[in-house]
């Protein structure tokens, strides 16, 4: 039964070809044969978003999708918005405005707003909290995440993601 | 969390998948955006033996204006049809879990998963839509009211597959629908869908249906008995309201007892109706 089944990806606008179980999920392909760690597994149960990535732009959470389900798919993880050096404008008000403090929940919370940008690149303070009900903290309580989406969009987040 | 083994296959057509189906026997099962499946494979709930990918079978996913009805391929996400002009499903649809789930989630997939406790099932029932099943004798056309058996259970046969979804437009209609639930993406502790067409003053045609009130979406007669013909008034709607729980059988679990269950069906079956009877 099963067997390997091959998967063709673009990750961060690289392409990679795959050989995976059929259940081998998105986000355990992404960081394990990736080794694409930023994206991470947090309740594992489609509840807290820690695993959110964009496929083909849209935010969806990657322990919820099977990495045969994203055949032909781009994906945009965390390391693909920027890094050292290079960050994203919504990586820069998460750090200016002290978004997160274990960090956890931060690439998924990082993920789910970029996706709310692109679609609305001046929402208010509630359609922030609304765009984010797919994603738990279970630290900062939430104020300060808020106010780092908020600056990111003043400071012209609303940008579309390279993918 | 990792689910049991199975056999995967990727079909292009909808005839594919019905000879999959058929092939693969009761344990095969199909699979859309699996925001419903892939979660309870994931807690070993389910584990089938071959899942059929469809989500690449084209001309399933999208929404179309037909005359007097709306069509909607069964592939369609919960967030497109959150966009759409689709009356009452596009507010439903916009309440469905978080945004990254209505990305994925897909109409035709919650309405064959049978949950009593998702939102489009009773929303359907009280637009009197109907599914439309493709097996190996060709499709048939199932209504809401059979469609529904028990919980998790539907009319499809093992071997049939769910491709499009139809309602009525619904021109002239308000629509309401109130849910109440612990967390902003939880599945409803109870919630209640209204459509209501208001001439001259009097509510000429009223459709309630309760989510999670039972094993299955339920129509809520008698409230639409009561408020058939009535004023379209609050005190009206008041004392409409007030039937909401008759005829249901909601079960106890960990988010409340039945008695509770019934109150919170009238109180947010009022303000269903009231939100149909604003205007738009």
């Amino acid at each position: 039964m099963s067997g390997s089944v091959t998967v063709h990806l673009t990750v961060n606008g690289v392409e990679h070809e795959l050989e995976v179980e059929p259940r081998r999920l998105l986000v355990h392909a992404l960081r394990d044969d990736l080794g694409l760690t930023g994206t991470h597994v947090g309740c594992d149960t489609s509840n807290c978003g820690a695993c959110t990535v964009h496929l083909n732009g849209d935010a969806v959470k990657s322990c919820t999708i099977l990495a045969v389900q994203a055949e032909g798919s781009a994906v945009t993880t965390i390391e693909g918005l920027g890094g050292e050096g290079n960050l994203h404008p919504l990586q820069e008000a998460f750090w200016n405005d002290h978004g997160l403090q274990c960090g956890y929940c931060t690439p998924g919370m990082i993920m789910a707003s970029a996706a709310l940008l692109a679609e609305n690149a001046h929402p208010s303070e509630a359609e922030v909290r609304h765009a984010l009900d797919g994603n738990l903290c279970r630290c900062t309580g939430y104020h300060n995440i808020v106010k780092a989406v908020l600056s990111a969009a003043e400071a012209g987040a609303g940008a579309p993601v390279a993918s | 969390m990792i689910t049991a083994e199975f056999d995967y296959q990727r079909v292009s057509s909808v005839a594919d998948a019905v000879a999959a189906l058929q092939a693969g026997g009761e344990d095969a099962k199909l699979l859309a955006g699996g925001h419903s499946l892939v979660p309870l494979m994931k807690l070993r709930l389910a584990a089938p033996s071959r899942l059929i990918d469809i989500s690449g079978v084209p001309g399933l996913a999208g929404i179309e204006r037909d005359g007097a009805q709306w069509r909607i391929g069964a592939l369609t996400p919960h967030a497109r049809l959150a966009a759409s002009d689709v009356g009452l499903l596009n507010r439903v649809a916009a309440t469905i879990a978080d945004p990254q789930v209505r990305n994925r989630g897909t109409i035709g997939g919650s309405l064959a998963h049978g949950d009593p406790a998702s939102d489009l099932p009773a929303a359907v029932l009280a637009l009197d839509g109907s599914v439309v099943a493709h097996g190996p004798d060709g499709e048939r056309t199932i209504a809401a009211s059979a469609f529904f058996s028990d919980y998790m259970e539907t009319a499809l046969a093992p071997d049939e597959m769910l491709c499009e979804v139809r309602v009525p437009a619904m021109d002239g209609y308000g629509f309401g629908y109130e849910k109440f639930h612990r967390r902003a993406e939880d599945w409803a502790v109870v919630a209640v869908a209204a459509a209501v067409k208001v001439l001259d003053g009097a509510c000429v045609d009223v459709r309630v249906a309760l989510t999670n009130m039972a094993s299955t979406p339920l129509r809520a007669g008698a409230v639409e008995a009561a408020l058939r013909g009535q004023p379209a008034t609050a005190e009206a709607v008041a004392a409409a309201a007030q039937r909401a729980a008759e005829g249901t059988d909601p079960p106890a679990d960990l988010d409340a007892d039945a008695d509770y269950k019934c109150h919170l069906a009238r109180v947010l079956c009022e303000r269903a109706l009231v939100a149909a009877l604003a205007p738009a």
